[in-house]
């Protein structure tokens, strides 16, 4: 097919407006040419793909551009009310907490959650014998469905001096923890769950980009005299570097989206510690009393992925240049 | 099983055209088996000293410990619990059935929370979605690969731009959209297609493909032309089986995605009957005794994780293709 477009586009041009000739008139696009090129078929090959984005990806995108400027409630029509949506969200006085608490989500998962899988993953890869038993056990959280992880959490957070976790913290001699019950608690307590939840995944990961760190390097540091440590300072994490700042950048992408966790332990709570910026989204849409309020759940969206959107840019340029390296 | 985990990536990397981004790895992968020696950061040299030797036999007894404790701990606790009165889990729980099994809590799971019409729909839906984009993916991959239109960049790029526009976005106008979607007259709310459809929209699959696709060797398609094969047997017959690999990691991101997802199917599927378990279970809480719901805890647990243990490598090599590919 490529080959023949080339052949047409290298037939002779015929020069002056004269009468066309035969090359000229196939060069034209015709839709008998169009057809007999395949033309047909390479439309009903992207078809599907063409509806399936047209209709749930690329319409709703420009549709939620749109509706960030409107008034809509599905029951009259829309109205046209410019930057209204924007500014109703930017006083919310809901948001700041929901931006506060959703940048503490991301902060406290990144203390607790970033460096726990890489310093397993270095642990695990030095394991000489039974290294898949080892991943296995790691993963297997990631296994559990997120719902049934966040459901049997709550039980464990059981705030009585009975709970779980607070028997177990009784053993060691500390007092029992409110838990998803104290606004102090509630915030750390959900972090935790989602750092078990998560960290199986990132071990993996970082298990086979450490497979990829070449044993040349570590030969050459030893014949400098590095001993071990040096050895994981100098060789292993700048080995290392890219994949950790891409989980980086993914880790913040997550976590700025983070719902299920506070929608199912605390529902936002309490006195709205919790609340987090999709959570707020899915209030002014879902669950508003006056009917959703789609406008300002669209607006603050938009708001939320102009932010995100930078990041995955920085992100695709990264891996991009990474993987042509 | 040890190193197997370890060199899996690469060496089947070698059939996956994901070598750019592999390289690193199988260059790793066929330098081991060159040497025949494998290393780590510990040298022999350095594992052979009396200190360095004691203190990684402790590091590993801990990590062990804990990686049993964080990873196994919760579900023998759960898989205990399930079958254990309420009275006793709250008041002692870890300790072991003091006053007998509960096997009955199975029992009322399966039969009261109808855990088993909320797995088939969970099933239904996972299927669902890997059907419609592995069916997304290939045939757009293969237009935009293999066929390439002139004007295949163009919707590249359009494909391209939704990586950058997260979930959230889409949200509200998605949902809007199910509730009237175009040219047809029904809502589409409590019905799967309003879960698959917008699952095979999935800019990253068609990504995967595409790029696996431009790397099979075009002499083959060619030779098939020649011989008068038409596009569609070209797809069917030649491209789609020598692309099993990636056809493999698409379907294991979809089906675990898919088994996850709970915000979406709990705004489009508000009808209980169709829900899948992952809407179902919180909804039921507050209705059901604690031992009874932590039975079908249990129970929703099980499955997946007995797919887990059976398919382990399947698995983790599709969890660290993940990073290949992400990396």
């Amino acid at each position: 097919m490529i080959e023949r477009d080339a052949a047409a586009e290298a037939l002779p041009r015929h020069p002056g407006p004269s009468k066309p000739s035969a090359a000229a008139r196939r060069r034209r696009r015709t839709p008998v040419t169009w057809v007999r090129r395949g033309g047909l078929w390479n439309l009903a090959f992207l078809a599907p793909m063409l509806v399936v984005f047209g209709v749930f990806s690329w319409g709703p995108i420009a549709q939620a551009v749109v509706m960030s400027f409107q008034k809509t409630n599905l029951i009259t029509p829309p109205v046209w009310v410019g930057l209204d949506n924007f500014a109703r969200v930017l006083s919310d006085p809901n948001l700041g907490t929901a931006v506060l608490n959703t940048l503490y989500f991301a902060g406290l998962a990144l203390v607790f959650g970033f460096p726990l899988p890489i310093l397993m993953a270095v642990l695990m890869s030095e394991v000489r014998r039974g290294k898949g038993l080892y991943s296995a056990l790691a993963y297997l959280p990631v296994v559990v469905p997120p719902v049934v992880a966040v459901l049997l959490w709550k039980v464990f957070y059981n705030a009585s001096p009975d709970g779980v976790f607070n028997t177990v913290l009784g053993w060691v001699g500390i007092p029992p923890q409110p838990w998803l019950q104290s606004s102090v608690t509630a915030m750390p307590s959900l972090v935790i769950e989602a750092t078990w939840a998560a960290a199986g995944g990132s071990i993996i990961i970082y298990l086979a980009a450490l497979i990829a760190v070449p044993p040349e390097l570590y030969d050459a540091a030893e014949v400098d005299g590095a001993g071990i440590w040096r050895k994981i300072w100098h060789v292993t994490l700048p080995q290392l570097r890219g994949i950790l700042f891409i989980m980086l950048i993914l880790q913040v992408i997550g976590t700025a989206q983070v719902f299920l966790e506070p929608y199912l332990f605390t529902g936002g709570g309490p006195n709205n510690s919790t609340l987090t910026v999709l959570l707020l989204i899915y209030r002014y849409a879902f669950q508003n009393s006056l009917g959703g309020d789609y406008g300002e759940a669209t607006a603050l969206s938009l708001m939320l992925a102009v932010f995100l959107g930078l990041l995955s840019w920085l992100y695709f340029k990264l891996t991009d240049r990474w993987s042509t390296n | 099983m040890t190193t197997a985990q370890g060199t899996a990536p690469a060496t089947t990397a070698d059939s996956i055209t994901l070598r750019a981004r592999l390289s690193r790895m199988t260059r790793r992968g066929r330098g081991a088996q060159e040497d025949g020696g494998d290393r780590g950061i510990v040298s022999e040299h350095e594992r052979g000293r009396g200190g360095v030797r004691a203190s990684m036999g402790a590091i590993h007894v801990f990590l062990f410990a804990g990686l049993v404790v964080a990873g196994l701990g919760p579900l023998l606790w759960l898989a205990k619990a399930a079958v254990t009165p309420t009275q006793d889990t709250l008041t002692q729980p870890f300790a072991l059935w003091p006053n007998g099994i509960d096997w009955a809590n199975l029992e009322q799971a399966w039969n009261d929370i109808h855990i088993d019409q909320y797995f088939l729909n969970t099933i239904w839906v996972a299927a669902g979605s890997w059907f419609f984009q592995l069916l997304i993916a290939t045939t757009a991959g293969y237009a935009l690969s293999i066929l390439r239109p002139k004007y295949a960049p163009v919707l590249n790029a359009l494909v391209l731009a939704t990586l950058f526009i997260p979930a959230v976005v889409l949200l509200v106008p998605l949902y809007l959209t199910i509730l009237h979607p175009p040219l047809i007259d029904t809502s589409l709310l409590n019905t799967y297609w309003a879960v698959w459809l917008p699952a095979a929209a999935n800019a990253f699959n068609i990504l995967l493909v595409k790029r696996f696709f431009d790397g099979l060797p075009r002499e083959v398609f060619e030779a098939a032309r020649t011989d008068g094969a038409g596009p569609f047997r070209v797809f069917w017959s030649i491209v789609l089986p020598m692309s099993k690999p990636i056809l493999g990691v698409v379907s294991v991101f979809a089906v675990i995605a898919a088994w996850k997802d709970f915000l979406w199917p709990l705004l489009v599927l508000p009808d209980p009957a169709v829900q899948p378990l992952s809407v179902r279970l919180p909804a039921v809480q507050s209705q059901t005794e604690l031992d009874v719901f932590l039975a079908a805890l249990a129970i929703s647990t099980l499955i997946p994780v007995a797919l887990f243990l059976v398919f382990q490598r399947l698995f983790l090599r599709g969890a660290g293709l993940g990073g290949a590919v992400k990396g």
